[in-house]
């Protein structure tokens, strides 16, 4: 790994953060009419009502954070300040802070997204190399068929189909929200069996989908190896099926997977936040959809860049990790 | 032209129809998969035959109908005509997915081409680009452009923004194929019998990379159907249309998967993985025709 490509990878992660930034700023005022933030105070403020002192109070506030009169340029500039700090404002429905919102969501999506996104990997990276290798039995390369079907149907329509069957017809798991609403939150036993029974099929939904993609990238890489020289050697030298299966093919089919996961994590998320938002699971993709149905500007561009932030991230470090691990990858020198 | 010529040719034309025939039955994958597409396709047209699409409009019926001989899908609580809904809104949603996906081929095949073929300052401003879109999933952005017009997304508005979205993937596909096509020595030849550079982008390297444009194509679809598609479902598409993933968010928004109105939302579910199906098909297809190497699992 040379510094020429850890520069390079981390300035494109600074300006994927720098366009996540800009698009909040920009499309709002692209837009017809004023601008919808502004536009949403002074609707509220009109209305009068109980939230109007409030609402007159945020909106100075947002105003002169924003330097609203300032020339367009300047507003740029207050507006990067801000998001640098990561300072998304206050909420125009429940008037707490964006951040707070964003944090008392987080571990919910944490949770059973790495959870799911985990067991996909793993189960669909093992799936995979079993579909592709030759000499595995029948039954287990059959298997091409399923997971071409969930690699198919996206996440959330597997979600619905789950629900139909395992929520309504045979109502073996509870459907909606994150737990059960009678029971005290806190470290016991009853509110972890909770969480898990209705983690249970948003995470299945999104499972299956992973599983299956994560199957066929890893069938391709294995059957593209088993023409390799290094195998038919391994094989002429007559080590066990098993071992080449494993040590041989496996192990070297893993790492491109790697890089499969840092490519797929967009859509990924993507595909959580609606599941989150059809199982009305409480993490920030049904805060997302609260927010779009109440318009409530800043709570719907702070996810939207946190989740951007996030993938930003996560692919940084995998593009920068994976060389390290994967001794045959070298960025930055021209083969 | 006298007639044994016209013969000959008509044999001719005849032979290689049948040709095109056969190796379609071979690549078994890009056949079904044609054939899944093009059923769907016909779903609108065929289907208003038998049925009058004005029906897909709230207030059509009866309201909460199972099917029935009469109603072949039944009705939703605002009583739409289920089946109605499925004839018109079909075609809505293929559109918006073939419109975002060639828009997002166009504007991908000439950025990879040109960075590919220009090189220099010009690829890495390209290349950078793609490098940070792919990273932003589409659907957050349309819900920041949905939002900021307050909901009032059109079929249109959003293929477009699908479109700027989804052009990373052909565009590197394309830049690569580029990039080893254009060492290969008939483009010298070509060069040096005095074209220039436009003709032999069009002219030599666009006939060879067909399959390689085809499999981006419908990978750009399958982007745009999975982001449009989302984006509706939570409640953010055009609300006077009867797209697949708005009658879906309709019969979220109205409990009807817990108050066991299969009708409501089985039918665009089936649609929509039934495309989806197609479309990975038709793309393995192509995949397999573009790098041989991937297929032969037997």
């Amino acid at each position: 790994m040379t510094l020429d490509y850890v520069i390079r990878r981390v300035g494109i992660f600074l300006l994927v953060i720098w366009v996540a930034a800009s698009i909040n700023f920009f499309i709002p005022k692209l837009a017809p009419g004023q601008d919808p933030i502004v536009g949403a105070l002074l609707e509220a403020t009109q209305d009068g009502g109980v939230a109007g002192d409030a609402m007159v109070e945020i909106a100075n506030e947002y105003k002169a954070r924003y330097g609203l009169d300032k020339p367009l340029w300047q507003q740029y500039v207050i507006y990067l300040g801000a998001m640098a700090q990561l300072d998304f404002g206050v909420s125009f429905v429940s008037f707490s802070s964006v951040n707070e919102i964003i944090l008392t969501r987080l571990p919910w999506t944490l949770g059973l997204l790495g959870t799911s996104t985990l067991i996909g990997f793993i189960a669909g990276s093992i799936l995979g190399a079993f579909i592709g290798w030759p000499y595995s039995p029948r039954f287990l390369q059959g298997f091409i068929v399923p997971s071409f079907l969930f690699s198919a149907v996206p996440p959330y329509l597997m979600g619905l189909i789950l629900v139909y069957l395992l929520a309504v017809t045979f109502s073996v798991l509870p459907y909606g929200g994150g737990y059960e609403p009678g029971v005290i939150q806190g470290w016991n036993f009853e509110f972890f069996i909770s969480v898990l029974t209705h983690a249970a099929l948003p995470a299945m939904a999104l499972v299956v989908t992973d599983l299956g993609v994560r199957a066929l990238v890893m069938r391709g890489t294995i059957l593209s190896l088993f023409g390799e020289d290094y195998i038919k050697h391994a094989e002429n030298r007559g080590l066990k099926g098993w071992r080449i299966f494993a040590l041989y093919g496996m192990r070297n089919a893993l790492l491109p997977q790697l890089t499969w996961l840092a490519l797929s994590l967009g859509f990924v998320a993507g595909g959580a936040i609606v599941v989150e938002a059809v199982f009305a699971y409480p993490g920030l993709g049904s805060a997302l959809l609260q927010a779009i149905h109440g318009f409530d500007y800043p709570v719907v561009f702070g996810i939207v860049f946190l989740i951007i932030l996030s993938i930003a991230v996560m692919t940084l470090i995998l593009d920068l990790v994976y060389p390290l691990i994967d001794p045959r990858i070298k960025y930055g020198k021209k083969s | 032209m006298n007639l044994p010529i016209l013969i000959k040719r008509s044999a001719m034309i005849q032979k290689r129809a049948l040709d095109g025939v056969r190796y379609l039955t071979e690549q078994r994958m890009l056949f079904i998969g044609l054939c899944v597409l093009l059923s769907l396709a016909l779903i609108g047209p065929i289907g208003s035959l038998f049925i009058d699409v004005t029906l897909h409009r709230p207030l059509s019926g009866a309201f909460s109908a199972p099917p029935s001989s009469t109603l072949p899908l039944g009705t939703d609580t605002q009583g739409r005509n289920i089946f109605a809904v499925i004839v018109a809104g079909v075609p809505l949603t293929l559109k918006v997915a073939f419109l975002a996906g060639s828009l997002g081929l166009t504007i991908g095949a000439v950025l990879g081409f040109v960075a590919g073929y220009v090189g220099g300052v010009v690829d890495t401003v390209i290349r950078t680009a793609s490098d940070v879109l792919i990273t932003i999933p589409t659907i957050l952005i349309l819900v920041v452009v949905a939002v900021s017009i307050k909901g009032l997304m059109s079929t249109d508005a959003m293929a477009i923004t699908i479109a700027l979205m989804a052009w990373m993937g052909p565009a590197r596909v394309i830049r690569a194929q580029v990039l080893t096509l254009r060492e290969k020595a008939y483009v010298d030849v070509s060069k040096a019998s005095g074209m220039n550079d436009f003709e032999v982008m069009w002219k030599e390297l666009l006939p060879n990379m067909l399959p390689f444009l085809a499999a981006s194509f419908v990978n750009a679809v399958i982007i745009a159907v999975l982001s449009a598609v989302g984006l509706q479902a939570l409640g953010l598409g055009p609300t006077d249309a009867p797209t697949m993933g708005m009658t879906i968010h309709w019969a979220l928004e109205h409990g009807a998967v817990l108050a066991g109105m299969w009708w409501w939302w089985m039918p665009p579910l089936t649609v929509i993985m039934i495309l989806f199906i197609g479309l990975y098909l038709v793309a393995t297809g192509l995949d397999e025709i573009a790098n041989p190497r991937i297929g032969h699992s037997s």
